[in-house]
């Protein structure tokens, strides 16, 4: 790691800076979603459909109606009669606000009703009659492509068949050249099931609309406040200078809170029809029903392989159940995101990935949770991939690895799939954690224990992440390019305050971009405000999701303040009476080169901005920058897990688990660590429990947190964590993004641990979650 | 039905419907806010106060319940003295990102170090097993807790 180059009291690039969002959070002062309050607000329920498929006949709501405290129960004929009983999705697609003709999942919204109270609300729920006509529900992508399959979108215009979309990417004739030439073919198919992000805040909204004047400040748990500012007015007709979005304190959002959901759009049409306040929280259950799923993609995967374990082409092949409406949020050119970067941290020339979507009656969503846009899932594939190459080709998963990377001198890298990689040296990184680990003597350890009956495992993932959406020419969701901003001013007194476009949920924004400043222009970050979420008060981004915030958001912050140093460089020489050449700024300090105690601190030129300017200069020391990144960013990273699997009740347990990351220039190396240890706890949790299913009837099981099982820290293992640190060429302070890494990256090592402990049975799948009785059934079935 | 709730030691009368959670009226009622909801099945913990000195889920006690007892929620924990040990701790090792469940983690951690002075990982990872976080992976919130202990013990002895 390279040294900060600042003292600490500046706090700069590379200083473990403690969180300045900690005072308020620490005391209860954190302003969440439901902590505001406005004079007059309303409360608002959702009743939703116990059916998956239904045809509505009627809605009668004349007895909630009568409820003392009620004002309003919304449904979609009136929604309708404004216009707004549909919306546009992310993906191009429609949904459905309330619903007006059937109903095409359990848990889908059909009725809103407003009271003065929350239970009063949730009470009248009850009294709200539908008459649905029962339809046969359809719970798998699989059996939505039958000829002859119900449709579920009938509404939709042209649509004939269940079939959501189909991409394809890639050489197919290069392709099948490689697999021709190629020894072996090695197969894997697997399911990346369906998940869900559950941050532990759930989604709201506050919406107020003052009648009177049109201006709706609309308050919500909004990771992208000003794309969300955008798609308001463009799908309610408001004219985009009267929203004003304010994301508050946000309490974890994992792609949950990046889509617009029905409820947003129920609770603003209800505060401007009754002219006062709407709030609207989700309960636990509603969001885990309703919304912002994630993954659901069944995959085959075939690598073309050599006798010597060499990868000559890969062949995809996916379908992925999209629920009842394609919402994916996800950029507009790439119909399974980024899913292509599916090649992995390997050197072959071809690949070819067929993709299709199908409609089910399932919540839509498609959210990418933690993950860049289907990342997670292409990353998954590949590491179990490879591992299953490297046991048919009959040599080690590491050697298997390291035969076939990209190596340190081939970057950039263009990948058969057209992504071009930036920066990396991947031997050094799975040699690093193979060492830390132990690996030889865990290989031979593993051998003794199964001697004696004992079930131990190794699995590895190598993972190369692309983050930080991304270049104007390429990225843009529902055609809003994807460049983000940061403006930054500077006071008489030397304080700043920096805005930007991007919005914490927990990553610390409020720290990491101040020591950005610290590091360019001397000002200790605690004497930088950063102000975020609030579409009134900052410039304009796309949010922060995708990783994208430090790539995008970041390299935007450094090059607005070294706009700053070069203006502030011009004043310095003014005062010092040199040349602007010979000014050189280190920790705040401008001196003349060559004699060091003629200088001025970056706190005398801020007054100085305001007060005594050279000829000609204008006042003031502030300016903005969007931030176009020239290419997305390429994380990487090499995780080992060793895991002993009971042979009888098929219960795993993890041993050890090293996470060794590069993300690049870490800003703040406690920060960064946090972020990690937090996404590996998540990549332990789909691979080990998080499970969002059905019965054939559509019911969600795993509508709470009985049945949807996210870790606690009794299950959760403990890393052992690693570091190396390849900067990225382009960036401008050579920073990666990191924040999803660990959750993409971490599945793939669990479950390839587990399936090694079993490989010599010859298992070479367990679909995700890997539960005790999935073991326990390869294990029977293999014996 | 009226009720009389002591909350970080001031008192709290009010009438409030019988079936009226514990964490609404704290929340709604009193307006302290740094009491947090974040499921309906008793599973997360973000609710979590301190009733005669136990931690209690408040989404799953009715204010009725609480009539007569003494509360303490997160903003009861700093003192005169400046901040609760076990709110510095949580600064200190970042065991703390979006900072939702952290008020009921700290209380739980609170009470635990008042009973156990030197609480080992798996004392700590239990006494929180009953607290959901979505963020931190737990790692640093248990090294909070048993720097906050390792601080309170050392302070006892030096006095
Ligand atoms: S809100 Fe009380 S346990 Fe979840
Ligand atoms: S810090 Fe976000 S849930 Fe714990």
């Amino acid at each position: 790691m390279a040294a900060p180059t600042t003292p600490a009291e500046i706090g700069g690039i590379g200083h473990s800076v403690q969180r300045k969002e900690d005072a308020r959070l620490i005391e209860g002062q954190g302003n969440f979603l439901d902590d505001i309050d406005l004079p007059g607000t309303l409360h608002m329920a959702i009743l939703r459909s116990p059916l998956a498929h239904a045809r509505i006949n009627g809605i009668d709501s004349s007895a909630a109606t009568a409820i003392d405290g009620v004002l309003a129960v919304v449904t979609g004929d009136l929604m309708d009669q404004h216009g707004l009983a549909w919306m546009p999705t992310l993906s191009g697609d429609t949904q459905a606000v309330l619903a007006t003709d059937k109903v095409r999942y359990q848990g889908q919204e059909v009725a809103a009703v407003i009271a003065t109270d929350p239970y009063i609300a949730t009470d009248a729920l009850e009294h709200i009659e539908v008459d649905y006509e029962e339809l046969p529900p359809i719970t798998t992508p699989q059996q939505s492509l039958e000829e002859g399959a119900a449709l579920i979108r009938d509404e939709k215009e042209g649509q004939t068949d269940n079939l959501a979309y189909t991409w394809e990417t890639g050489d197919q004739g290069a392709t099948e050249e490689a697999f021709a030439q190629a020894d072996r073919v090695v197969t894997l198919e697997t399911h990346y099931p369906r998940s869900h992000p559950a941050p532990l805040e759930t989604c709201g909204i506050l919406a107020d609309v003052n009648s009177v004047t049109g201006q709706a400040t609309i308050y919500m748990t909004s990771q992208a406040p000003h794309a969300h500012r955008t798609l308001f007015a463009m799908v309610a007709g408001l004219p985009e200078q009267n929203i004003r979005i304010v994301s508050p304190d946000i309490g974890g959002g994992f792609g949950n809170k990046v889509p617009i959901y029905p409820g947003y759009v129920v609770a603003t049409a209800a505060s401007l029809l009754i002219g006062q306040p709407v709030k609207w929280v989700e309960s636990r259950t509603e969001n885990l029903i309703s919304t912002g799923f994630a993954r659901d993609y069944y995959m085959k995967g075939e690598l073309a392989v050599t006798d010597e374990g060499r990868i000559l082409g890969l062949r995809v092949d996916m379908l992925s159940d999209q629920g009842a409406f394609y919402s994916d949020a996800q950029p507009t050119q790439f119909r399974a995101g980024l899913f292509h970067v599916v090649t992995g941290s390997y050197d072959f020339p071809a690949a070819h990935i067929n993709c299709k979507g199908a409609f089910t009656n399932k919540a839509p969503g498609g959210v990418a949770y933690r993950c860049s846009f289907r990342i997670t899932e292409a990353s998954y594939l590949i590491e179990r991939l490879v591992q299953t190459a490297a046991y048919e080709v009959g040599i080690d998963p590491a050697e298997m690895r390291l035969k076939n990377f990209i190596q340190p001198e081939q970057f950039p890298y263009e990948t058969a799939t057209g992504f071009v990689y930036d920066s990396g040296d991947y031997p050094t990184a799975l040699r690093t954690a193979m060492d830390e680990v132990g690996y030889e003597d865990l290989r031979r350890e593993q051998a003794e224990a199964r001697a004696e009956g004992q079930l131990i495992g190794i699995g590895i993932a190598h993972f190369t992440e692309a983050v930080g959406a991304g270049p104007s020419r390429t990225y843009d969701i529902a055609g809003l390019k994807m460049i983000d901003s940061a403006e930054l001013r500077v006071h008489p007194t030397g304080k700043a305050i920096l805005k930007l476009g991007v919005k914490t949920q927990g990553q610390g924004h409020e720290t990491t971009f101040a020591q950005i400043v610290a590091e360019v222009l001397g000002i200790p970050a605690n004497d930088i405000k950063v102000e975020h979420g609030d579409t009134d008060h900052t410039p304009y981004g796309l949010g922060t999701y995708a990783s994208r915030s430090t790539p995008v958001g970041g390299a935007a912050t450094a090059v607005v303040a070294r706009k700053l140093a070069e203006k502030s460089k011009k004043i310095a020489a003014h005062l010092l009476e040199a040349a602007d050449e010979d000014i050189e700024l280190a920790s705040g300090v401008f001196s003349v080169a060559g004699s060091p105690d003629r200088s001025v601190t970056i706190q005398d030129v801020a007054l100085a901005a305001y007060t005594n300017l050279p000829e000609g200069m204008e006042y003031g020391l502030e300016d903005v920058t969007y931030y176009d990144p020239p290419n997305l960013t390429y994380p990487y990273g090499s995780y080992i897990v060793v895991v002993e699997v009971d042979p009888d009740t098929g219960v795993w347990e993890v041993q050890r688990m090293v996470a060794l990351d590069d993300c690049g220039v870490r800003i703040n190396p406690m920060i960064v660590e946090g972020q990690i240890c937090g996404g590996l706890t998540e990549g332990f949790a789909m691979s080990a429990m998080q499970w969002i299913t059905f019965d054939d009837d559509g019911n969600c099981i795993g509508a709470n947190f009985m049945d949807y099982l996210v870790p606690t820290a009794w299950e959760t293992p403990r890393f052992e964590l690693l570091a190396t640190e390849v900067p990225s060429p382009h960036h401008p302070i050579g920073a990666k993004g990191v924040g999803e890494s660990a959750t993409v990256g971490s599945p793939a090592a669990f479950v390839n641990a587990v399936i090694d402990a079993l490989a010599h049975l010859g298992v070479r799948n367990i679909d995700m979650p890997v539960l005790p009785d999935r073991v326990w059934a390869a294990i029977d079935a293999a014996s | 039905m009226e009720i009389n709730i002591t909350i970080n030691g001031s008192d709290h009368a009010s009438d409030v419907e019988p079936r009226t959670l514990l964490v609404d009226h704290i929340r709604r009622t009193v307006g302290l806010t740094g009491t947090h909801v974040g499921c309906d099945t008793t599973s997360c913990g973000a609710c979590t106060v301190l009733m005669d000195g136990n931690p209690v889920k408040a989404c799953t006690v009715l204010a009725a319940q609480a009539d007569g007892t003494e509360v303490t929620t997160v903003e009861g924990l700093k003192t005169a003295d400046g901040l609760h040990p076990i709110q510095s701790a949580f600064t200190d090792d970042h065991g703390l990102q979006c900072g939702f469940c952290t008020p009921g983690m700290m209380l739980v951690g609170a009470s635990l170090i008042a009973e156990n002075a030197d609480p080992s990982d798996d004392e700590v990872r239990w006494a929180i097993s009953g607290n959901l976080c979505r963020c931190t992976g737990y790692i640093n919130i248990v090294k909070a807790i048993q720097t906050a202990a390792a601080r309170v013990a050392e302070s006892s002895n030096g006095s």
